[in-house]
Order: C-alpha cells, then structure tokens, then sequence
C-alpha cells in the first residue's frame, strides 16, 4: 500500500506542482493517475521513489515513511517503468532486465536465468536475450522495460506512461498483455497516463487531478464513467460515456438465436433463413465473417475468404453488455455474433434485445 | 624566474616596445599569417562543397570520403609541410608548400562538415521545397546550403583557429609568418631568456586567432537573420 | 626525390644508432615516451575531471577555458616555456627541454580529452538517465556503469585527437632541441639534407596513421555493440510481428 498525507510539492519558483495530496493505492490493485498536463501527476509518481522529494507531507510505503530510507535502497524496492523505457544502449537486453539483481548483489547465474524467465513472462522470445535495445522494436523495447521493473519482484511498480510512444495497435496489445500479467502478479501499481481511455481501460482505480496538483475524483471507471463529480471531470472523461459505461456491465449469460451458418469452402447456398446474409464458419465452428448472399457474383460456387466480410466484432458468452451491443451494431445482418470462450458459435443477438437487457437492469450498477 | 625581474628590456611586458622597434617586420609576418590563415580556408571550402555535397547526394560515397580525408587530418601539419614538395614536385622548400598543406587540412576538415551541414537540413523543409517547384540546383542554393550556413560556418572557426596555430609551426622551418617571433626569441635567448618578441609572437597570433573568430560569428550573423529573429 | 626519400629510409645504418648519429629506433622510443607520458598525464586529468563536470553539472567553466587554450599557438608557448625553464638545469641533461615539451603536450592533450568526456556524459539519453537513478543506483554506480560506457565512443575520439596533436607537437620539440623523429627533419633542414628531412616526414605520418589505427582497434574492442551499433544486419529489422499476430487474435472480427 502506498499513501499520500497531505504531500506536497513546490518549486523555487513558486509552481505548486502538487497541492496537499492525500491518495491511497491499495496493495495488489492497479491505481491510474490521469490528468492534462500540468496536473502533477507525474510529479506525484516520482515523488514515490523520491526521483523528486516532496516540498512536505508524508509519502507511506506500508508503513514506512519513505523520506526516512536511503534513496537507493528505496528505490530497488520499487519497480520503475517509463515512456521511453530507458534502456541501457550498452547492455544486452538479459543484463538490462538484470540490473536490479545485480544492484543487490544476485550471483550472475542466478540473475540471468531470473532474467529469461521474465523474458518469457513478458512475451519476448528467449532468442533476444543476447540483443540490444537498439535491436528491438518500439513495443519490445516496452515490454523489456516492463520485465526489468519485475525483476527483483519489487511489490510496488511505478509506471509513468508506458504505453504512450507506441502505435495504437502495439499499444492495445501491450495493455491487454499488462492487464492479464498484473492478474498473476498482483503487484500494487501507481500508473500515469494522460491518456482516459486507458485509464478506464487499466485501472482499478483512477484518480483525476486537475492542474495545480488537485485531485478531483478519485473513483473506480464505472463510477467515474457515471457519476463524475464535476464539470471538470465531466468534461475530462469525455463523451460516449454512457455507452462506455456499458464496459463495466456484465451482460450475464446471453439467450441466443440459433444461427444458420455455411462453411469456408464449401458450395454457395442459393438463400439462407434470414435475408441475404449468412454466416460462415470454420471445421470448428469459429465464425469467419458474413456472406451478402445477393452480392454473390456468377462463378462464385464455392465460399472463398475474399468473399467474406469481416467488419463485425465478436461478443463473449459471460461478457459486457457494450461487447454485446457492439456486436449487434456492426454486424451487417444486424445479428450480433456470440461465442463461447473458445471461439465457437453460440447463436446471435439483435440490437433491439441488448437494449432489452440494459433496460432491464438495474437503473443504478453498483460501483 | 630571477631572469625575468633582472633586465627591464628582456620582461615579456616589453613586447609592445619591441613592436614598435621592428614594426615593418613584424607587420608584414603578420600579413603574411593573415593570409596563410585565411586563403586555405576559403580555397577548402570552395572544394569541399561539391564535395560535401556529393557525400550527401549519393550516401555510398560518404564512407570512403570520411575515411581519405580522416586520414589527411591524422598526418602531423610538420610532417605534411615536408611531404608536399616531393609529392608535388617543388623544390625542398618552396613558399608554396604551406598554403598547399593547409588547403589539404581545410579540405579534410570541411568536406564532413558541409556533408553533415547538409545532413542537418530536414526532410520536411527537403520535400516542401521540392513541392514548391524547386529544381534540384536552385534547392541547394536556396534552400539547403543557407539552412547549413551555422554548420558550415563553425566549422570555418575551427579550422581558421587551427591554421593560426599551424601557420606558426612552418616558422620553425623558415617560413615568413609570425612563426619567426618564436624563432627570433629563441635565438636570442641565449644564454639569459629574452621574452619580448615570443610574447609578442603569442599576442597577436592569440589575436589574429579571435579576430577571425569573430568575423566568421558575424558573417554567421549576418547570413542568417532567421535565427536571430528566434532567438529574441 | 621520392627515389633518394626512399633509399634513406632503406638504410640500415639510418635505423640503428652509430658513433655520429641517433638512430631512427631510437628517436622513435624518444618520440612515443614523450608522447605517452603526456597523454596518460592529460588522461589521468582530464577523464575523471570530465565525467565529474558531465555528472554533476558543476564546473562547466572549466570545459570552456580549457577550449580557450587551443587558440594559443603551440610554438610560441612551447619556445616560451623552453626559455624560462631550460636556463634553470645545467649540465648534460635534457631534462630543461623534456619539462616544457611535457608541458605543452599536457596543455595540449587536456582540451580534446576533457571536452568530449564533458559531452559524451552529457549526452547521454536522459531517460537512460532517469531510468538508472530509478532503478535504485548511486550516483556514482550511474557514472561509472552506465555514463561512462555511454560516453566512450565520444572519449575515444577525443583521445585519439588528443593524441595526433600531442605525436605532432612532439616532432616539432626537435626544435627546440630535443630528440624524437622531428630530429631528422630539422637535422635535415639544417644540413640540406632534403632527403633525411623528408624521409623524417614519412617516418612521423606513419606514426601518427599506426598510433590512430591502433586506438580505433581498441575503440572496437572496447566500445558495446550496442552503442557502436555494429550489430549483424539480419537481427536489426525487429516488427512486432508476434505482438501484430496475437492483436488479431484479441479483436477477433467476423
């Protein structure tokens, strides 16, 4: 658990870059820091591993005040992620991820192979042990970042936007992948973004701050989502928050239609049940897209990939409610598709039945 | 140190004393330091654009260019001032061999300078000319040379800071410069140190050095009025 | 010319030491410990020096000064130190002439060696920076494990300056007068003996060429691949191919 009492931070200057804080970040919870810039949220990140040190107020690790332990024994103790991921250019990415071992004195076998199997847990393939950050991507470079904060399996992670200086498609991955590693690791992280999307997306908890280093809510993303406190928070959370909001809904279990489907590669149906569009599927079952059985060109007897459309989006059997939704809006039949937890066709849902269920919930979901 | 206080005419304050008993020599060194300083300078950039330029356009040159002229740059300037005669078939010691052999220095020096001068050039500000309808000749004129300017032209410091220095090292071998101070006061020196014309040998080639310095800032200045406009 | 330059180096008699006459090994072990006295004094001075003012910011000034230097012609604070040193030591000993040579090459080796110590730590990726203290480091584990490795190939180049100016400053000690391969071509000049002097002027270029060569093989060993970035061309290219295929796994689509 890391508190704030009461922590602030002011510059010769004047600059108030965070006013009497107070925040606590459960242990083994994700805790998101989010705010424009000039909100101090990353000041108030580094003020944790005393990269800066407070002006006054107490910042409790557990509890032990950390102003009272020696910076780098402090730090070593703390896992410490950033934008750029900083890696060592002159160390290979095993010796990077084994800095902090090193620090306190791991044997280096010891060490390395600490080092390979954080490799793994990250999803780099060993085979980059003996590269270098100039060698790797980007995301990789991240997700090396990411393993040397693990490596002396610190209880605490810092993480000062980590994922923003990589494109939207390595990013999702990257906050998919945290997301599930945090589950097995149950670290208590403090996570910087400026970034609200992923805020709600990463965090237990987010707390908004508003320049001059207040904190305007602090507040789990249903909550934030549907009762923002303010106009400022309001504003910062953005629109579509009502449909957003339906992430944090559970569907429940999904009565479905049965589904009419054809096979990749099988003859072309001349109709199908429902209207022009069919569903096609694999050997097991995994749908492949729609078939627009009117658009159906002569020659075209059998269903190939490039006949298919694929713009629609998958709903999990056991998922939210705006999977569900979504699934139903962009699909071309207006039948949304669900699956089971392996991939495989369940049946589908209309539009009209997933407002049904959000209608039929409770007015108020609990936060 | 008992040398300096004994006689007043030997104290190196004396320098300017002894100036002004030898001023038509001792002005004409200085001219002729001037321009041993400045004519390779200006002689190497005129080669070293097209060079430099070359390296730019067509990257594979860039290597074996860095390599010639890197290891032009690594042949001590005594050891070059010798080596000019045989190669270019003068005399021993001809006059000419110390302008050559700062050329050759100037060269070396500018060659990476203007390739990296034009490196500095953006590929934004490259394509927007281009789209605007510059052809390639009027670009590097226009547009890509003055971009380069405060490369090129702390380049030009470097190297005329450099030759001052190097210019009085062929004094040693009896070339006309203010090089023949040190030579004189050496001379002189035995057997009790008499300081005057090394001092004065050392001021004004001290001066010589922050004059061009400055000249090269202002013609910076003045070829650039964009960054000062920045700058404010 | 070039046929007589050529014949005076091919003569055994120039290389060992006669009765009359230094021999070319022996002005060239003169010449390298002049030099090699000067560079590890100016290195001993100017690294730790350096990477203290880079480290902590303090001192600065003293880059700046120290560049100032360059702009005094070499000669002339070399004949001057000569004068007001040499006149202080009596007797068969050249140690008058090998204190003010020693001098200047010091003075000379220091502004290369301490400035580009200066950027090297300097320039060091500041999030590399934040990243290192962040880890839990001391200060002086960043300096030493990660600013210093960083600002190598900086270092090297500054002295490998540092050393082509101190062989070249050496040579021109002969003048004043003191041994080392520059003998030959004052000796020469003295004596019009064109192809001595200019054979002297081979030996000195070859020296310089052989000293630098040597330097860049150490910069190779010493400097990681990871900086140097000789690193083989089929690792380099690194999509996110296996990040790219288990996203579309993620947002599966129908």
């Amino acid at each position: 658990m890391i508190r704030f009492d009461s922590v602030t931070k002011r510059y010769p200057d004047g600059t108030v870059a965070v006013d009497e804080l107070d925040l606590t970040a459960p242990s083994g919870k994700i805790t998101v820091l989010v705010g424009p810039s000039g909100c101090g949220k990353t000041t108030s990140l580094r003020m944790i591993n005393r990269m800066i040190e407070p002006t006054s107020g107490t910042i409790w690790l557990d509890d032990e005040d950390t102003a009272k332990i020696a910076t780098h024994e402090l730090r070593r103790k703390i896992g410490y992620v950033i934008q750029h991921a900083g890696l060592f250019p002159h160390r290979t990415i095993v010796d990077n991820i084994a800095t902090v071992p090193y620090l306190l004195g791991w044997d280096k076998k010891k060490a390395r192979s600490r080092s390979l199997e954080l490799m793994e847990r990250v999803g780099l393939p060993p085979h980059f042990a003996k590269r270098y950050p100039a060698q790797l991507s980007g995301g990789q470079q991240q997700r090396v970042g990411v393993a040397r904060a693990l490596a002396a399996d610190p209880p605490v992670m810092l993480m000062d936007e980590p994922f923003s200086a990589v494109d939207p498609v390595v990013r999702d991955q990257l906050q998919a992948e945290f997301l599930r590693l945090q589950e097995e690791i149950g670290k208590t992280i403090v996570f910087v973004t400026h970034d609200i999307d992923e805020a709600i997306k990463l965090g237990d908890q987010v707390a908004v701050l508003r320049v001059g280093g207040h904190l305007a809510q602090l507040a789990t993303p249903a909550e934030l989502l549907t009762r923002p406190v303010d106009a400022f928070v309001a504003g910062f959370v953005g629109r579509d928050r009502g449909y957003r909001a339906l992430g944090f809904s559970s569907a429940g279990t999904i009565s479905t239609h049965q589904e009419q489907t054809a096979a990749l590669g099988a003859p072309t149906p001349y109709g199908a049940e429902n209207g022009p569009w069919i569903l096609v599927v694999d050997e097991k079952q995994i749908p492949q897209g729609w078939l627009d059985l009117d658009g159906v060109k002569p020659g075209e007897n059998v269903i190939t990939d490039g006949m298919l459309y694929r713009g629609g989006t998958l709903a999990t059997q056991g998922g939210t409610l705006r999977a569900a939704l979504d699934a139903a809006l962009s699909s071309p039949s207006g039948r949304g598709v669900v699956v089971d937890d392996a991939g495989a066709l369940l049946g589908s849902i209309t539009a009209s039945e997933v407002l049904a269920l959000i209608e039929g919930r409770e007015r108020e979901p609990q936060p | 140190m008992t040398v300096l206080a004994s006689s007043s005419s030997s104290s190196p304050l004396q320098f300017w004393g002894y100036f002004m008993d030898h001023r038509s020599e001792d002005l004409g060194w200085l001219w002729d330091h001037t321009w041993l300083s400045v004519l390779p300078v200006v002689i190497g950039l005129l080669i070293a654009l097209p060079l430099g330029w070359l390296a730019r356009r067509y990257r594979w040159v860039y290597p074996p260019m860095m390599s010639i002229t890197g290891l032009l740059y690594t042949i001590p300037s005594i050891a070059l001032f010798v080596l000019i005669p045989p190669i270019f078939g003068l005399g021993a010691l001809d006059p000419k061999q110390v302008p050559i052999a700062l050329t050759i220095y100037s060269v070396a020096l500018l060659v990476r300078v203007v390739a990296d001068g034009l490196a500095s050039v953006s590929d934004e500000t490259i394509q927007a000319a281009t789209a605007i309808g510059y052809k390639p000749v009027g670009r590097l004129f226009r547009v890509e040379l003055p971009i380069a300017v405060p490369v090129i032209t702390a380049g030009l410091r470097v190297a005329l800071v450099a030759n001052v220095s190097i210019v009085a090292v062929a004094g040693t071998i009896g070339m006309s410069n203010l090089g023949q101070l040190f030579t004189q006061g050496f001379q002189q020196s035995t057997p009790d140190a008499y300081y005057p014309p090394i001092v004065l040998g050392i001021v004004l080639c001290v001066l010589l050095a922050l004059v061009l310095d400055l000249s090269v800032q202002a013609l910076n200045r003045l070829l650039t009025p964009w960054r000062r406009a920045v700058r404010t | 010319m070039i046929s007589s330059v050529i014949t005076w180096l091919n003569d055994p008699s120039h290389w060992r030491d006669t009765r009359l006459n230094t021999g070319i090994i022996t002005q060239l072990e003169a010449h390298l410990r002049f030099s090699g006295i000067a560079l590890l004094i100016a290195l001993l001075i100017a690294l730790p020096l350096g990477l203290f003012i880079g480290h902590t910011g303090r001192l600065s000034w003293l880059v700046a000064a120290a560049n100032a230097l360059r702009a005094l012609p070499t000669v002339g604070v070399l004949v001057l130190l000569t004068v007001m040193i040499a006149p202080n030591f009596h007797g068969r000993t050249d140690t008058g002439y090998v204190i003010p040579t020693e001098i200047v090459l010091v003075l000379l080796a220091i502004p290369p060696i301490l400035s580009n110590t200066y950027a090297g730590v300097q320039n060091v990726d500041p999030a590399v920076r934040d990243a290192a203290f962040g880890m839990g480091m001391t200060g002086s584990q960043v300096l030493l494990r990660v600013e210093f490795p960083c600002s190598l190939p900086l270092i090297f180049s500054g002295f490998r300056s540092a050393t082509l100016q101190v062989i070249a400053t050496a040579t021109i000690a002969s003048y004043i007068p003191l041994g080392g391969l520059g003998r030959f071509i004052y000796d020469g000049l003295a004596q019009q003996d064109f192809p001595q002097m200019i054979g002297g002027g081979v030996l000195v270029a070859a020296l310089a060429l052989s000293a630098d060569l040597l330097l860049a093989a150490v910069q190779r060993y010493a400097v990681s691949r990871g900086i140097s970035g000789r690193i083989s061309k089929k690792q380099v290219a690194a999509p996110d191919s296996r990040l790219a295929t288990v996203t579309q796994a993620e947002v599966a689509t129908v």
